[in-house]
């Protein structure tokens, strides 16, 4: 327990992030890549077609794994905000404001798959059901997020402006899916649920499981390298910095 | 007069300057900065700053415009955080106390903080329920900083040295033992001047302390006061 | 600092911004103009068939009193701000929630107020069938409490821009989606005659969340603008 709150500890002084972070990274990002290919070729070449869609369903094995991100995304942003309010940790606030790009890529992605989803599916680019209308909304959360920070101008001001968004936000995340759905019921139930048996078969799922889990790698490489840009740029005027710039 | 100079060179950390003398580290009540730094644009406005002051004193806070005057006070209001360093308020960090610290304090900063909207009265009203009322009589208060006649007036009907004489009323309106002033004499004439001058020396006199900045040479009769000059 | 100081602060504070607002009538009545003017476009741009009006109607009064209380939302903080009343009410030997409930309050009385009191009038323009009168009041009267909640909670993050007229809709609509879904859905359900209990009690357990939780992000997010 000692050593865990020890490396917690430390994890917050930026030199000791950084390097850490550069040692992890190319293997957090050969794994991602090795999980998405096997997901891809699980999800696209070896699974069988649907009965009823056909080979239209595969696009699942983007468009699920997109919109779990979109919502794991949010709550790490939130999370990190509680934590960079509560004790002013730095490098929480980064990861933080790091994050909020790559959950609104995930949910763009999420809501064009959808569409490309649905056009096979329900005839049409676009339907207002409830999963996709509460990535929309999401969407709009996110870019709320980033845009209050982009017009703050004092970056310390900004990332606790954004931390409190990303907690109103977080609350409301549950509220609106809610809501959502109860105003429309469209979408097919959730793919995966904890205590139920999964609606799909096990040869169609362990690849969305890969994909699911190479997402998430994806993520944490991606946060990982914009983290580290962003701490540069914050601690340009230290003297880690410097020492760095100058071992180059 | 107890003076120390500071000066930052661009990017290096200053030595340690403590200001006024702890004459004891835990008195009844009292103000201790420790290690105080503050930045603005990546500019060091001050840092490793040290303050002690004590029921009765007054730190008179000089410098250029830009020099960090005004975030200094914001920062021992609380209003703003600094970026390294705490501020202690009777020995416990001024976050923690939160409105308990509030309570004892008055701040008058550039703005009046009053509403143009309302009238000298109401205004008046309106600084005593939010703080701690004082047991001076609103006739009284008015009285003494001559605007006796003007309860009905629209505070926006007044010239910038009464809305001025009204915003630093809020002194007198609520009890507080800590007064921090940021340009309180702006727009004053010197009559005004002296009569606040006169209000300073007596909220010392009755243990409480005061913290100003100001442009304008402070003349207090008998009280010199601690000097802390930020200079970039 | 007791209860009774309290409770004696929230009503000085609530009385001297209806003061204020009284003084500034004229300031007051453009979000139930714009409110007015904007449920008239839609007839003039949809065709008046009068079936037609009829179904959009709950929809078309909701989302214009939603667009209506954003844009009233900006006097909230913004005087306070310029003037420096915002820092004396932070630096209160009171709690800012409390403060800042006093003045969302205050805010409602006289921006969701009026368009309780105006919608009916808006709803026999429309054709909105008598059954859905009274919900319509109802779901705005619950509804429109938490609209002045949650903005001023966009506000509160946006007061220190320059700018932050834009932005508050970016942050705020979105928030107030679930408040439209179940307001505008219970006039719809109600001119069909059905009961709405549901949709009612969604919108009081809303209004009891907004209530309960919304200030203490404003608060912060007041004293984070004020840096």
């Amino acid at each position: 327990m000692n050593r865990l709150l020890r490396f917690y500890h430390q994890l917050g002084s930026p030199p000791y992030f950084y390097r850490i972070s550069g040692r992890l990274l190319p293997w957090f990002s050969l794994l991602c890549f090795g999980l998405i290919a096997a997901g891809l070729w699980g999800g696209l070449v070896e699974a069988p077609a649907d009965y009823q869609q056909g080979d239209s369903f595969r696009i699942i094995y983007i468009h699920v794994p997109s919109a779990w991100m979109s919502l794991f995304i949010y709550m790490v942003m939130a999370v990190c905000g509680a934590i960079s309010l509560i004790w002013h940790m730095k490098l929480a606030e980064i990861i933080s404001i790091s994050s909020a790009p790559i959950g609104a890529s995930f949910t763009f992605l999420a809501l064009a798959t959808g569409s490309l989803w649905g056009k096979p599916m329900w005839g049409s680019w676009w339907v207002w059901d409830a999963r996709l209308t509460s990535e929309l909304i999401l969407l709009f959360l996110y870019f709320g997020v980033i845009a209050l920070y982009a017009a703050i101008e004092d970056k310390r001001t900004a990332t606790r402006a954004v931390s409190i968004l990303a907690l109103v936000g977080v609350v409301n995340i549950p509220i609106i899916h809610y809501s959502v759905e109860w105003w429309h019921t469209l979408h097919q139930g959730p793919t995966i649920t904890k205590f139920d048996k999964p609606s799909m078969h096990i040869s169609m799922l362990i690849p969305l499981l890969y994909m699911a889990v190479g997402f998430k790698l994806y993520y944490f490489v991606v946060v990982l390298m914009r983290s580290r840009g962003e701490l540069l740029r914050r601690e340009a005027n230290s003297k880690w910095v410097n020492d760095l710039l100058e071992s180059k | 007069m107890q003076t120390h100079e500071v000066s930052t060179d661009e990017g290096q950390a200053v030595t340690t300057r403590v200001i006024g003398n702890a004459r004891s580290n835990q008195s009844a009540h009292s103000l201790n900065v420790r290690k105080l730094s503050c930045l603005r644009d990546d500019r060091v406005l001050f840092d490793n700053l040290n303050i002690h002051l004590d029921a009765g004193q007054v730190l008179l806070v000089e410098g250029r415009n830009g020099s960090g005057k005004t975030s200094l006070l914001r920062i021992l209001c609380g209003i703003r955080l600094p970026e390294s360093g705490e501020v202690f308020w009777c020995g416990k960090p001024i976050h923690e106390l939160g409105a308990a610290f509030h309570e004892q304090m008055a701040y008058v900063g550039h703005h009046d903080g009053i509403k143009g909207d309302l009238t000298v009265l109401e205004n008046i009203r309106l600084a005593r329920a939010l703080g701690k009322p004082s047991s001076a009589a609103i006739d009284d208060i008015l009285e003494q900083i001559k605007l006796s006649g003007y309860e009905d007036v629209m505070t926006q009907a007044l010239s910038a040295g009464q809305r001025r004489k009204l915003a630093l009323s809020r002194l007198l309106a609520t009890d507080s033992l800590l007064w921090i002033l940021d340009e309180p004499f702006t727009s004053l004439d010197r009559s005004a001047i002296e009569m606040f001058e006169g209000f300073m020396l007596a909220h010392t006199a009755a243990g409480g302390m005061v913290i100003l900045t100001s442009h304008h040479e402070v003349n207090l009769k008998g009280l010199t006061p601690i000097s802390l000059c930020l200079s970039p | 600092m007791n209860q009774r100081s309290l409770f004696r602060a929230f009503l000085f504070l609530l009385k001297r911004d209806l003061i204020i607002s009284f003084r500034r009538r004229s300031e007051v009545v453009n979000p139930l103009l714009f409110f007015v003017i904007v449920i008239t476009l839609f007839p003039l741009g949809i065709g008046a068939e009068s079936k037609e009006l009829q179904s959009i109607a709950p929809g078309v009064i909701w989302v214009a009193a939603l667009l209506a209380a954003m844009l009233s939302l900006d006097s909230i903080f913004r005087s306070d701000f310029e003037d420096g009343s915002l820092e004396q009410l932070l630096l209160s030997s009171h709690p800012a929630t409390v403060l800042v409930l006093a003045k969302v309050t205050a805010h409602w009385l006289v921006t969701g107020l009026p368009l309780v009191l105006i919608a009916p009038l808006l709803a026999v323009l429309l054709g909105l069938p008598g059954e859905a009168l009274t919900t319509l009041i109802l779901t705005l009267l619950l509804g429109t409490p938490v609209l002045s909640l949650v903005g001023a909670i966009g506000v509160a993050l946006t007061v220190g821009l320059r700018r932050g007229g834009i932005i508050i809709s970016l942050l705020v609509l979105p928030l107030y989606i679930p408040v439209l879904i179940f307001g505008s859905n219970a006039v719809q359900v109600a001119s069909t005659g059905l009961p709405v209990d549901g949709q009612l009690s969604m919108l009081s357990a809303l209004l009891a969340l907004a209530l309960a939780l919304a200030p203490l992000p404003t608060a912060a997010a007041l004293r984070m603008s004020l840096t």
